[in-house]
């Protein structure tokens, strides 16, 4: 088949949406916050390397992450870190029945258990964390 | 590695990276974010501080933790940027600063955790 010239050559149908298309609805708002929690994920892999950094190098520089810990403004941004964070483990622990179909006996574990394993789970490796850390 | 093939590699990073971020982040910014800062609870000594994070196993875990939730952060937030504000055209140059940072930021975790402490 040979490709000529024509007149009525077809055009991609390809509707401009504006750049900010998520503000109106609350569900896609909600969908960009919870994309946007990644931000926050970087942000807690960041603040823990610089307290392991600071442990690394010595007493003093462990006092002075302490101190830049209770800084108003770093305080500030650790709760909605915290907010984001704790917003991150709820949706994708409740997306995880989708994900994870596990078969017991030719039969679908219902979703609530594979969801419930998760919260529980989260509840202990948690537990565990602030146990050896204050322990 | 073709943009194809590395594109589940990248999906299982993200993947891993949440999970790992979901079971372990929350109680370490709770900690460390606000409960020590606030004076809620006194932080620990430095020598207590020193002995946990020394242990083979909390750098292990650490490693992992901070490797695959950059990974779940370049992926996810890559695509923010594409759908959120449309930036396809810039696809490149996300890439590379999405998967770059990963990496470097794994680079320094392995230098802070391994060598550094």
């Amino acid at each position: 088949m040979s490709l000529n010239y024509t007149e009525f050559h077809p055009r991609w149908y390809r509707p401009r949406m504006p750049v900010f298309w998520w503000v109106g609805r609350r569900s896609y708002f909600i969908f960009v916050l919870r994309e946007l929690s990644s931000v926050f994920v970087a942000w807690s892999v960041v603040f823990l390397l610089l307290l392991v950094s600071a442990v690394g190098q010595g007493g003093k520089q462990y006092q002075q992450f302490l101190r830049l810990s209770s800084n108003p403004w770093m305080l500030a941004l650790n709760v909605i870190t915290l907010v984001f964070l704790v917003f991150h483990a709820i949706t994708w622990f409740n997306l995880a029945p989708q994900a994870m179909v596990i078969q017991l006996r030719g039969k679908r574990v219902p979703r609530s258990w594979v969801a419930g394993a998760h919260f529980s789970g989260w509840a202990v490796l948690s537990a565990l964390v602030a146990w050896l850390i204050l322990g | 590695m073709g943009k194809r093939k590395a594109e589940p590699l990248l999906w299982l990073l993200f993947s891993a990276g949440g999970l790992a971020a979901a079971l372990l982040l929350p109680v370490l910014l709770v900690l460390f974010g606000l409960v020590f800062p606030a004076n809620w609870v006194a932080a620990p000594s430095y020598a207590h501080a020193l002995s946990v994070a020394r242990y083979p196993l909390t750098r292990i875990v650490l490693l992992g933790l901070c490797v695959l939730a950059l990974f779940h952060w370049a992926h996810r937030f890559r695509y923010t940027l594409y759908e959120g504000l449309q930036l396809q055209r810039l696809s490149r140059l996300i890439i590379l600063g999405c998967y770059g940072g990963a990496l470097l930021g794994s680079g320094f975790a392995v230098y802070l955790l391994f060598v550094a402490l």
